[in-house]
């Protein structure tokens, strides 16, 4: 994904809760939302962590952030 | 030998990628999964030249994605497949097996067969580091493997293990990473270990090649069974990779050539979950496409505590598909099946395989598994590794002086167990 970041492995980006967020990343890389997103659904092998805690046993994506918070998009295919 | 591998391709879209390190689709996240050129295999492959070669798993080794021979865990696999006469009678079935990689070499359980595949691919692609997340027996496999084969190793893994399998991990000179909380947490922490060093994490980054060696022991399943498919077959779950590698091995064999009757229609494949860590058998059951996840495993299968497996949506699949279906048991049910495995068939399985078998039970009980058709449990793992497990419910020894009349007062049940 962070060919379509200009390279970058992690950004500042505004927002109150990780919707939010990722609507900010969206509008500054507009290449990284079909690939996170489908339909307006987060992809079933996306995962999407608020502070190293998945946002699915959190609000999903109206999970509340401030200032600080780290959201991490991280693929869901691994272990076993 | 030439390797039979176009490459990698993403399970969803299709996507194909050359060989390399890499476990998703850039463009979906999909998880990638080797690409066979079958028709080549099919060419160089036939019954007679498989069953000239030892009895490991690398007698299917057209079937495995590493170029020439494998440079790690050459001796895996070929372990029996027992025909279960005595717990067939107490299951009230007509034909069972237990494909038995409780006596897998050399770590006793089958996620030897996948470190084997891994960490050869590992060697291939350079990697001197390599690791995993783990609920235990892949933690014990790989550092018992990469001991072996000289690499580094990072081992990380929830930190309420059980002893055997920390001591069984350590004990191979793996540094080993316990951390605080689930095997999910360990899951995500590794994907970012995976991104940010260079090393070959076993079921991160080098996953799709992982995962392949599951598929031998589906192949030996049908070889045993004299290049056959049985009715039914049914595999515990954790990540629910393997119910899937074990149907993918059935499909491979009748591509190739290897079986004469196409399994499908002809095999049903059921999952096997602990009820205090049921995503997948709740979500087939719910009716749903995908697992659900459950932030909080608590069952003392912990092998099979993943809240949120990988191929979860694959598994429900396979089970819909093939005609199956997916149970659960309680810890209860789960150390009774130990017992009962152990006291009719002299296997200790790990608690994973009380869970399969105690799945087998309810599903021949439900009437889902008729009586009268060939089973095949899947017992995965040893229990000597989860000794805990049972500790409370095996019978005490007698304790007695060294005398004989001492024991002839046991024989004559005139003395009862002591605790020890």
């Amino acid at each position: 994904m962070r060919q379509h970041a200009d390279g970058q492995a992690s950004v500042d980006l505004p927002g109150a809760n990780v919707q939010q967020v990722l609507d900010a990343l969206g509008a500054k890389f507009p290449n990284i939302v079909g690939r996170i997103f489908e339909a307006g659904q987060v992809r079933r092998f996306v995962n999407i962590y608020l502070n190293d805690e998945d946002i699915r046993y959190l609000d999903n994506l109206q999970s509340a952030t401030k200032d600080g918070d780290v959201v991490a998009i991280i693929p869901a295919v691994a272990g076993g | 030998m030439s390797d039979f591998v176009r490459g990698l391709k993403c399970r969803l879209c299709g996507k194909a990628y050359p060989k390399q390190p890499l476990n998703y689709c850039e463009d979906d996240f999909g998880p990638l999964e080797v690409d066979y050129d079958y028709a080549a295999i099919k060419e160089s492959i036939h019954r007679g030249k498989i069953e000239m070669r030892p009895f490991n798993m690398w007698r299917y080794r057209e079937l495995l994605p590493i170029d020439g021979e494998p440079t790690v865990g050459p001796l895996v696999g070929g372990t029996p497949l027992v025909k279960a006469h005595r717990l067939a009678e107490a299951l009230g079935v007509a034909n069972l097996w237990i494909k038995n990689d409780a006596v897998n070499f050399p770590t006793l359980s089958f996620k030897d067969r996948v470190v084997s595949v891994a960490l050869s691919k590992a060697c291939e692609f350079g990697f001197t580091t390599v690791g995993c997340a783990s609920t235990g027996n892949l933690a014990n496999s790989v550092a018992a493997n990469a001991a072996q084969a000289g690499l580094n190793t990072y081992i990380f893994v929830p930190s309420d293990l059980e002893t055997a399998k920390i001591i069984g991990t350590t004990v191979y000179g793996a540094k080993l990473i316990a951390v605080k909380g689930t095997y999910d947490d360990v899951n995500r922490l590794c994907s970012q270990v995976a991104d940010r060093y260079n090393w070959g994490l076993v079921n991160v980054n080098l996953r799709p090649f992982y995962a392949e060696g599951s598929k031998t022991f589906g192949f030996e399943i049908a070889e045993q069974l004299g290049w056959r498919t049985p009715q039914h077959v049914v595999s515990p779950m954790a990540g629910g990779s393997l119910i899937g590698k074990i149907h993918k091995a059935f499909d491979e064999l009748y591509k190739v050539g290897l079986l004469s009757r196409d399994p499908k229609g002809n095999v049903k494949i059921y999952g096997a979950q602990a009820t205090g860590c049921n995503p997948i058998t709740a979500g087939i059951k719910a009716g749903q496409d995908s697992h659900r996840p459950v932030r909080k495993p608590n069952t003392i299968a912990k092998s099979l505590a993943i809240g949120d497996p990988a191929d979860g949506y694959f598994a429900i699949k396979v089970m819909r598909e093939t005609g199956g279906c997916g149970e659960d048991v309680s810890d209860k049910e789960i150390a009774e099946a130990m017992l009962l495995l152990a006291q009719t068939e002299g296997i200790f399985a790990e608690t994973a395989g009380g869970v399969t078998l105690a799945v087998t039970q309810k599903l021949i009980a439900q009437g889902k598994i008729p009586r009268d058709e060939e089973i095949v449990i899947c017992i995965t793992g040893n229990g000597l590794k989860t000794q805990d497990a049972i500790a409370g419910i095996v019978e005490q020894p007698v304790v007695i002086r060294p005398n004989i009349d001492d024991f002839a007062a046991v024989l004559d049940g005139k003395r009862e167990p002591v605790l020890v």
